[in-house]
């Protein structure tokens, strides 16, 4: 459905999003979780063909966005980090409008306009004008204008930002209901939001991907886990890397172990332990024990965990801060 | 064609919901209505006069009240046109809609086309607030038809130029103030110009005269319908158009 490669955004000073790749599969939620200035926004805006990439590809249902913008723009639902209201509409007349400029066929506008409202629980407020809405309502709107064309992909950037925690839950429960129908890839700073409403989260910090898998490997991992970098030789100058990776599995505590390359006879694996496990020195000594030289073995830069911390930790600041979204 | 009336449509809507547009026909009819009273009530005096004292020098409601009337129009449009066309594009890249317009399956010209056609419809609103007056004369008196209607192209081809100017500048800013201002001193400067090479005849003030969009509302205020003025105002509008759909194009590349 969603197909990014080595895709690269440079602003005049800065590079937001750098090199990144991933894949999204159909009827898949998918979180999009970074701290502030990660580059969230920006790959969605590439995604939106609202920005052009510097580098790289991406694709929605086939169709490249610089190649192909209109069939790329008729298969999404965006909803920007500001949901894109007019306060001087009502709401029902802003729905038709967002519709018609969709291309929905005049005959089908009020039909579909009925039912994002019935959807999105805007009954009461149909004929309300915007500007005069609360803000769980507005983003409520905003959800609505980006499905009302019945979209194969949703694009939601952050969406429960600046909620009260009431509104967040009926946000959250909508975005449930939803994801039946569409692949949707919706972004956020808080770790906890990826874990209550997605299937797989891809991490990204300073334009880099740090990491991306199913959210219950990911909490795994991310939860007081080690992880280790290994490169070991063979005396014979070539180890066979499945019996390496077997025995390397065996050692306790160990939850996973990743071959990351093998040159000139060296191996080398990034090992990853059970929450609260230790497992460095356990490693060496089977290593050693195997008849094999151990070239290296340090701690990788926990990087996943840094992560993890600012995620869990900055939150609160990044709620009284204003969000820079559109500069 | 669809797109480009709903973003039209879109945009009066939004010129109505505020007091904008009605302040600005409101102001329009006044200021207007005020240039009229002071022309007819001088007419009839001259008139009344010029009998008294016997003499019978042709009195012309058309070159006496109409045209000096739609010429102060034309002046009164320089004002009219940036407060029309300052939210166009920039109130839009403030709130952040623009994204929604840019990431629908609507093109870039569309969007511009409907914007610029909006605004060109309040114009006419506007505009039209003096047709009251100038009906009045009509009424009573025996004015031709022909040059009133060439004059009032001319101020539509000139308003509409204008606005597309306007347009283009409501696109290089996010602040519609700045928009304002700007197409304003725009306004003022060609205004300016004109009444510089009215003294002047060298070449140089021929090239200003050319461009000077004001210099060519000057034929159809006297009734002359030159193809010329009205090539030049639709190769300005289209031109001006243009450039703003490059700077919507910069919007992406930059924002
Ligand atoms: N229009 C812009 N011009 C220049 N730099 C920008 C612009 N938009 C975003 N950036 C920079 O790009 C980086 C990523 O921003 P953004 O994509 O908004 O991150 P996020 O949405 O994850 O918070 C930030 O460092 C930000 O300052
Ligand atoms: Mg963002």
């Amino acid at each position: 459905m969603i197909k990014v490669e080595g895709l690269t955004k440079r602003y005049a000073r800065t590079v937001a999003v750098d090199d990144i790749s991933f894949e999204v599969e159909k009827g898949q939620i998918v979180g999009f979780l970074g701290p502030n200035g990660a580059g969230k926004t920006t790959t969605m805006r590439v995604l939106t063909c609202f920005l052009p990439p510097t580098a790289g590809k991406a694709t929605i249902c086939g169709f490249d966005v610089l190649e192909n913008p209109q069939e790329v723009k008729k298969r999404i639902g965006y909803l920007p980090e500001t949901p894109p209201l007019y306060p001087e509409m009502e709401v029902i007349e802003y729905l038709t409008f967002v519709g018609q400029i969709k291309g929905i066929p005049s005959a089908d506008i009020k039909r579909r306009a009925d039912e994002v409202i019935g959807r999105c629980a805007l009954g009461d407020v149909r004929s309300k004008l915007i500007g005069k809405l609360s803000k769980g309502f507005r983003q409520r709107v905003g959800i609505a204008q980006a499905i009302i064309h019945n979209p194969d992909v949703l694009i939601l950037d952050e969406p429960t930002s600046g909620l009260d925690p009431k509104q967040i839950i009926e946000i959250r429960e909508l975005l449930k209901a939803l994801s039946g129908e569409h692949t949707i890839i919706l972004s956020t700073h808080i770790l906890s939001e990826v874990e209550q409403s997605c299937e797989r989260v891809i991490i990204i910090s300073q334009g880099k991907l740090v990491a991306q898998d199913s959210v219950a490997n990911l909490t795994n991992r991310l939860r007081g886990s080690e992880a280790v970098s290994l490169e070991v030789e063979s005396a014979d100058g070539h180890p066979n890397p499945t019996e390496v990776q077997g025995r390397l599995e065996q050692v306790s505590g160990v939850s996973r172990v990743m071959m990351k390359d093998s040159k000139g006879g060296r191996l080398s694996f990034e090992v990853e332990s059970l929450q609260g496990r230790h497992i460095r020195a356990e490693l060496a000594r089977s290593v050693v024990n195997s008849g094999w030289n151990l070239s290296e073995l340090r701690a990788v830069g926990l990087s996943l965990e840094d992560i993890f911390l600012q995620l869990t930790t900055v939150e609160t600041k990044e709620d009284t801060k204003e969000e820079g979204g559109q500069r | 064609m669809r797109n480009i009336l709903l973003i039209c449509k879109k945009e009066l809507k939004s010129y109505f919901a505020s007091p904008i547009a009605y302040l600005l026909m409101a102001f329009f009819g006044l200021i207007f209505g005020f240039g009229f009273f002071t022309a007819t009530r001088d007419f009839v005096r001259f008139s009344f006069q010029s009998q008294m004292m016997g003499q019978q020098q042709p009195m012309n409601v058309n070159d006496q009240i109409i045209r000096p009337l739609l010429g102060f129009a034309s002046t009164i449009a320089l004002f009219l046109v940036p407060m029309i066309s300052m939210r166009l594009i920039a109130e839009e890249k403030r709130t952040g809609t623009i994204e929604l317009l840019l990431t629908s399956p609507i093109r870039d010209i569309e969007i511009i086309l409907g914007k610029w056609l909006g605004a060109v419809v309040l114009f006419l609103c506007v505009l039209g607030m003096s047709m009251l007056d100038v009906a009045m004369l009509f009424a009573w008196g025996k004015p031709d038809l022909k040059p009133v209607l060439i004059a009032y192209l001319g101020l539509i081809l000139q308003g509409a130029c204008l606005l597309a100017i306007g347009t283009f500048i409501s696109t290089t800013t996010r602040n519609q103030i700045v928009a304002g201002g700007v197409t304003f001193f725009v306004c003022l400067l060609l205004w300016l110009l004109s009444w510089f090479t009215a003294f002047d005849s060298g070449p140089a003030s021929q090239v200003v005269n050319y461009i000077s969009i004001v210099t060519h509302f000057e034929n159809f205020s006297k009734g002359v319908l030159d193809s010329k003025d009205v090539v030049f105002y639709l190769s300005m509008i289209f031109f001006s158009l243009f450039i703003t759909s490059r700077a919507m194009e910069s919007v992406r590349w930059r924002s």
